[in-house]
Parts: C-alpha cells; structure tokens; sequence
C-alpha cells in the first residue's frame, strides 16, 4: 500500500533502532502526545526496540479519554429522549459515562448511530426533518474541520434539526499544562502528525523555547515514529530545543490555511475540562456566537447531572503521564475492556486499553516462549 | 401488478444485485409487498409457498408439502446445526442475505467434517417488504443449495408488523453426514500444527461496511460468501487424518477463531502478521477505519490445523482449488503461552492478539 507498507518495513525499523540505541547516551522521558501514536508503538513494539535509557510516556492525547463525564453524560442524557437521533464516531459508543453507556441507551430504545464524517449526521438531518439529530463533536484539532464544516453546511441549508454536542480540545495548551505541573518528567515531545497536518507547526516554537524543550512532529507509522524519537533523541542529547518536522510528506509550517480559516469562523476558544486532569485555561473550543444556535447543549437544556468517577481509576495519572497503565492497581482486574472503570481502557487511543489489547500485563518472559520462534526478538 | 413490482424495484437499497430478468411464475394475488396476510396460513400464505419457494427449492421430499420433511435414512454418524441470519443491508456488493442463510450453515456442517445434505429455511418477513426483493433473495438460496449440493427440504413463513423486524430475517437448520475415520474438533490442536488459511480475510465484514449506512465508502470489496464444502471435502480426501482441527472464521474474524482454538484446545498460536493475506483494497478501509482485518468477518474461508508434515501437501490442495487460490502457512501451535494468540508484528516485535469485546468500532480519527 503506498505511502504505508514503505513505513512499516521491518529491516529499516531495526536499523533505525540500532542508530538510536548508538546516539543516546543518558536517560531521556519522552512523551508522544497522540493516542494513535501510542497504540502503534504498542502494538509495534517500538518500545520495546528502543534502549532502555529512553522512556515513551504516553500522552493524553485521545479524544474519547479526556472527554469529561459530564458531557458523556449529558450525551447520554440527550440520546435517550424520543424524537432524537443521536450520531456519534464509533468509538465513544462503549465510553462510561456514570450509570449506562451509549450502548446501553441504544439498547432501551435510543436512536443511536454510528457515523464516519459528520456531514452524514447533516444528510441524516436533511432527510428526518421531523427528528433532532445531535452530532457527538469531540476530538483534538484534528476532527474539528469536519465538524466545523457540519455546522456550517447546516447553517447554510437553514437546518433547524441539527445540532452539535461539542467537546474540542487543543493540543498546545495540553502541553503547556504538563510541562506547568509538578512532578513533570517530559524531556520532550512527539508531537501528532495529524493535528499539525490541519494546524501546521507555528504555534510550538514559542513552546520550545519557554520550557526548553524539542518537540518533533511525527507521524504514525513505525519508521515514523522511530524519526520522531531519533530526532527528539540527537536534540536532547545535543542540549538542543527547536520545533522539527519529521512528518515532511503530510505537514507544513502553515498548516491547512482553508481550514484554519473555517475553525477561526466555526469556534471560539474556551476553557474546558480534561476527564482525569481538569481544567485547562483556553485549552479548548466551543461554538461562535454566530453558530451557538446549533450548540445541542444550548438546545437540550440538560440539568440535575450528577457525575461519578470510579474511585479505583487512576485514568488521569495514566493521561498525564505520572504512571504506565499496568501501574494502577484496577489495571487487568476490576478493569478490563470489559468493564472498564475509565475511558482509557475504552477507547481503540486508550493507552489503557492498548496495554490490555496487546498484552503487556505479561512479562517479556511469559511472552517470549522457547521453540516458538519468539525467542529472542522481543527486544531486538 | 407488473408497475407496482416495477415501483418497488427503483426503491431497493444500494448494492442491491440486478434481477431485473425474475420474472413471477404466476401472479401473486396482485400484492408488491408482503402483508400480514402472508403468515397467516390462509392462502396468502399457499401462494407464497407454491409460486415463490417451491419452484425455487423444488425436491421430493420438499414437494410434499407435509408439516415434516420425511427424509430417507442417512448412513452414518449425523451433525446438525442452525444458524440465524439478521445482515443489514439484506443486498451487499457480493451477495444477499440468501447466499449468506445457506453458505453459512453449509459451511459449519463442513468444517465439522461432515457432508452437508439437508437445510430447513425459516422466514421472519416484515410487512411491507417488496415481494421482488424476497424473490431475489429466494433465487440466490436456491442457486447456493445447488452449488453447494444441499436441498432446502422444510421452510416456514411468519410475518411481523411493520416496525417490528428488520425486512427479512432468516434461519436455517442443516443435517449432513460425517466422515467416516475423521477426528475433528477445536479442542484437538496440538503443539507443532501448521495453521492453514484458505485465502484473503476481511472481506465480507468490509463489504458490508462498505454499505452500511453511515460509513458508506466506494470500494471494489466484494463479500466472499461461498460454500466451503466442496473445498473441504478435496482436503479431507487427501489429508483426513492430517486435519486436527477445522473452523470458519466468520463474525469476530480470524482473530476469534484461533483465540476460541487455543483456549479449547489449551495451546498457544503464533501467527506471523506479514504472512496473513489481506486484499489491499480490505486493508485500505481498515486502515481508513481504524480496523484490524484479523476481526473482520468472513464468510468463505476456512482454517485449518494439520500436522506438521501435511501441511505443505494441504497447501497444495487447497491452492490447487478454485477457492483457495490465496491459501497461506500463516503459523503454528505452541506449547508456550497456553491459550493465547501472539502475532510477530513485521517489526520483529510481539503481541498478544486478545478476544474482541463485541464489535469493532471505527474510530475518531
């Protein structure tokens, strides 16, 4: 497949890896902000092919995890009423919010859909004039052209019917929000591919310099990744800090001016609520004046929602990268995939669930069996 | 008669294969939809049977028309087994739901070692469905009982109000009759198997994806809805003994099946992640979905472990089969890890291939 199976070729990863294991030479914390990134590393076992001075600490960048309970269920809360279709990507359908999931309310009579881009919601709107059809909007910068387009596409068709449930989150603000804590540990930065693909880069060089750190755009793919980290690595050991571009194939400094163009229209920033973490100052978005007609929590009214977070979920330590998920003492017991306490074990970003789903609850020893063929590659 | 048939026509849903060319033996009481009427054991009811399901299914021991197909006594050990088939849409590029109602029973009596002979076919009908597109799904159960070699001996109708069904859901039943000297059965891996896999995976579950409202995307993905049975048969015709155990690999993919092995048999899989054939066009909208072809449902192919020693001559066969062309040594069985499934990812690295909690979501970005 081109522009993936060229990124995944397995010789150059090890060669890359080798380069790594040469140039570093003291310990190094670096943290890949995109929850996609973490499940390719995982899944990959990039982490498992670098030395073991360097640490990937993972991020919280996955839109599902730090969607805050009270939205969720607010979500579920609007979902259940009659007269609603409530539309919403794939993934947030088995997030917890405090007594059922989007699931749940799907199986008690809710009209819930699983859709791809949000103009289906809109088409979906054109089509059942006589519905409300809410559209679940969260994500990082990513997702949020689409969901800017939604609204302006429904604004434009005079819809009446459509409105978004809006979660957005930034990722710069993030990062100054970890680099601000105590205890902080990052050294650097991966920064997600993805989002600078819509953003470009000109919003981290003055991050770079504030806290002295190298921050690398980086794609998803294993030789990605392994840029990423090999670039972060000869700056940090270089004592260097600058904004670096290894994803040169998809991102520009500038970034997709069009849609910046439309998000600066579309939203204004705001402060919002991290699940696990809190509240970052000005580290999210939420409807314009000129679109707060379509603003679902505007519409909906919801109220009288009482959250409750499971004692045992130790999800925001995990998002901050305090602790690795097997560290939590609900990890692989009362929280699986199966009843997971928090969104990270929910969600296909969660490094929660990516622990699980990969099996890193076993040793290396448990894993690497002898006259399996697995003997010895564990590492390498 | 004729303009309402052709009113319904335009109506059907995308992926909806072309029959056009079906022509009603013999007017249907001048009805375009089904109505309640039609399971109510009146004579709605006849007309479907006697113009519809019996010129399409005809055989002796169906044409009696009796409350019990009388069926002659088979020689040998039997296996039975039932199925029920609620796929939306009913019409998907490759197929229909009444390819799916046979191919799917067929093939689980086939991977159990025995030679599928006969199916009952049971209909939940929701009023209101066009009469042509039941037509259309009754003609392509008819054509995969005949490629497969099976007869639909019993059937029933039942029709539920408007609202309360999906269209048309389908059950069916299936008898046929084992192998002699073949010991077979998912708890019977043994360390050192081969795993055999007798071609692409993921196409049917992305096919329909590719027409499920909501994540609709253009794509040339076709299911792979096939019987298996003759297939198999060429297998166990050279290699019986060799076979230890045999399934398809149809909801939860490929990933569930091997999972659902190593824990009935209390062994470990190793599979190699580069070894397993993915169609480009089914690993594309994995990749655009967020999706692990390993889950993805099929509904033509089939795995297999055999001894060490056979698996090549298995290979052969199987490749030497019109539908086994892509078949691939996809990995083996271990003593190590016991009921687990760990795949060596192309970067040399390993990890555990868990059991699927319910159904892939595509995610957010």
């Amino acid at each position: 497949m081109k522009y993936l199976t060229e990124f995944r070729n397995g010789e150059i990863a090890q060669r890359m890896a080798r380069e790594i294991r040469v140039i570093t030479t003291r310990p190094w914390k670096i943290m890949e902000v995109c929850g996609g990134q973490t499940h390719s590393i995982i899944k990959n076992g990039i982490d498992q092919m670098l030395p073991s001075e360097i640490e990937m600490i993972h991020g919280p960048g996955c839109p599902v995890c730090v969607t805050p309970l009270e939205l969720i269920d607010k979500a579920l809360a609007i979902a259940a009423q009659p007269g609603v279709i409530f539309c919403s990507f794939g993934d947030m359908l088995r997030v917890p919010g405090t007594d059922a999931d989007l699931f749940q309310i799907k199986g008690a009579g809710g009209d819930v859909r699983v859709v791809y881009s949000p103009l289906d919601a809109v088409d979906l709107a054109m089509k059942n004039p006589e519905k409300q059809v809410v559209f679940f909007g969260v994500g990082f910068e990513t997702t949020a052209p689409a969901n800017a387009m939604s609204v302006h596409v429904a604004k434009r068709r005079g819809l009446k019917n459509f409105s978004l449930l809006v979660s957005h989150v930034l990722v710069p603000p993030a990062i100054e929000a970890i680099m601000g804590s105590p205890g902080n540990k990052v050294q650097g930065f991966l920064l997600a591919g993805h989002v600078c693909s819509v953003m470009g880069y000109w919003e981290y060089p003055p991050l770079a310099a504030k806290y002295g750190i190298p921050l690398v755009v980086t794609g998803f793919e294993p030789l990605d990744l392994l840029d990423g980290i090999r670039r972060a690595v000869v700056q940090l050991e270089a004592g260097r800090h600058e904004v670096e571009n290894a994803y040169e194939r998809i991102v520009t400094f500038d970034g997709n001016r069009a849609a910046q163009k439309l998000l600066a229209e579309v939203f204004e920033v705001t402060d919002r609520a991290w699940r696990g973490i809190g509240v970052i100052p000005n580290s999210g978005w939420r409807l314009s004046a000129a679109y707060r007609a379509f603003d679902a929590e505007d519409r909906f009214q919801i109220s009288g929602i009482h959250t409750q977070e499971s004692p045992l979920c130790r999800a925001g330590d995990v998002l901050r990268g305090a602790i690795k998920p097997a560290e939590c003492s609900a990890f692989g017991k009362e929280c699986t995939p199966r009843h997971p306490l928090g969104a990270t074990m929910v969600s296909s970003e969660g490094a929660c669930a990516a622990y699980f789903n990969y099996g890193r609850f076993l040793s290396i020893e448990e894993l690497a069996g002898a006259g399996t063929g697995l003997t010895g590659v564990v590492h390498g | 008669m004729a303009e309402s048939a052709k009113t319904a026509l335009l109506d059907l849903p995308k992926g909806t294969p072309d029959f056009s060319g079906w022509s009603c033996p013999l007017p249907l009481v001048g009805y375009p939809t089904i109505v309640m009427g039609h399971g109510g054991g009146g004579k709605l009811g006849n007309e479907l049977v006697e113009h519809m399901f019996l010129p399409a299914f005809r055989n002796p021991a169906l044409e009696n028309l009796g409350d019990a197909a009388v069926l002659d006594l088979l020689n040998g050990r039997l296996a039975m087994s039932t199925d029920s088939f609620v796929v939306q849409p009913l019409f998907f590029p490759g197929g229909s739901i009444g390819e799916l109602a046979v191919n799917g029973t067929v093939n689980d009596l086939a991977v159990s070692g025995a030679e599928p002979k006969f199916l009952s076919a049971g209909f939940i009908l929701e009023e209101g469905f066009p009469l042509a597109q039941l037509a259309a799904i009754v003609q392509a159960m008819a054509n995969a009982a005949h490629t497969a070699g099976v007869q639909i001996v019993t059937g029933d109708t039942k029709v539920v109000e408007r609202g309360h069904g999906d269209g048309c859901y389908i059950n069916t039943a299936g008898i046929g009759v084992l192998r002699p000297g073949i010991r077979l059965g998912p708890n019977r891996a043994k360390p050192g198997d081969a795993i055999l896999v007798s071609g692409t995976i993921g196409d049917h579950g992305m096919a329909i994806m590719s027409v499920r409202e909501g994540l609709e995307f253009e794509s040339q993905i076709r299911s792979d809805c096939v019987a298996l049975n003759g297939m198999i048969a060429e297998v166990l015709d050279a290699a019986g003994a060799s076979v230890h155990a045999m399934r398809d690999p149809t909801r939860g993919g490929l990933a569930s099946t091997l999972n659902e092995i190593a824990q009935a048999s209390g062994v470990g899989i190793v599979i190699d992640e580069a070894s397993l054939p993915v169609r480009v066009e089914v690993q594309s909208a994995c990749e655009l979905l967020g999706l692990d072809p390993v889950y993805v449902a099929n509904e033509g192919k089939a795995v297999f472990f055999v001894v060490p020693e056979a698996a090549e001559k298995v290979l052969a066969v199987l490749r030497a089969h019109p539908l086994g062309r892509e078949a691939a040594r996809i990995g083996q069985v271990t003593a190590e890890h016991p009921k687990m499934l760990v795949a060596r990812t192309a970067m040399g690295a390993n990890r555990v291939i868990a059991q699927q909690i319910g159904e892939q979501l595509p995610r957010i970005c």
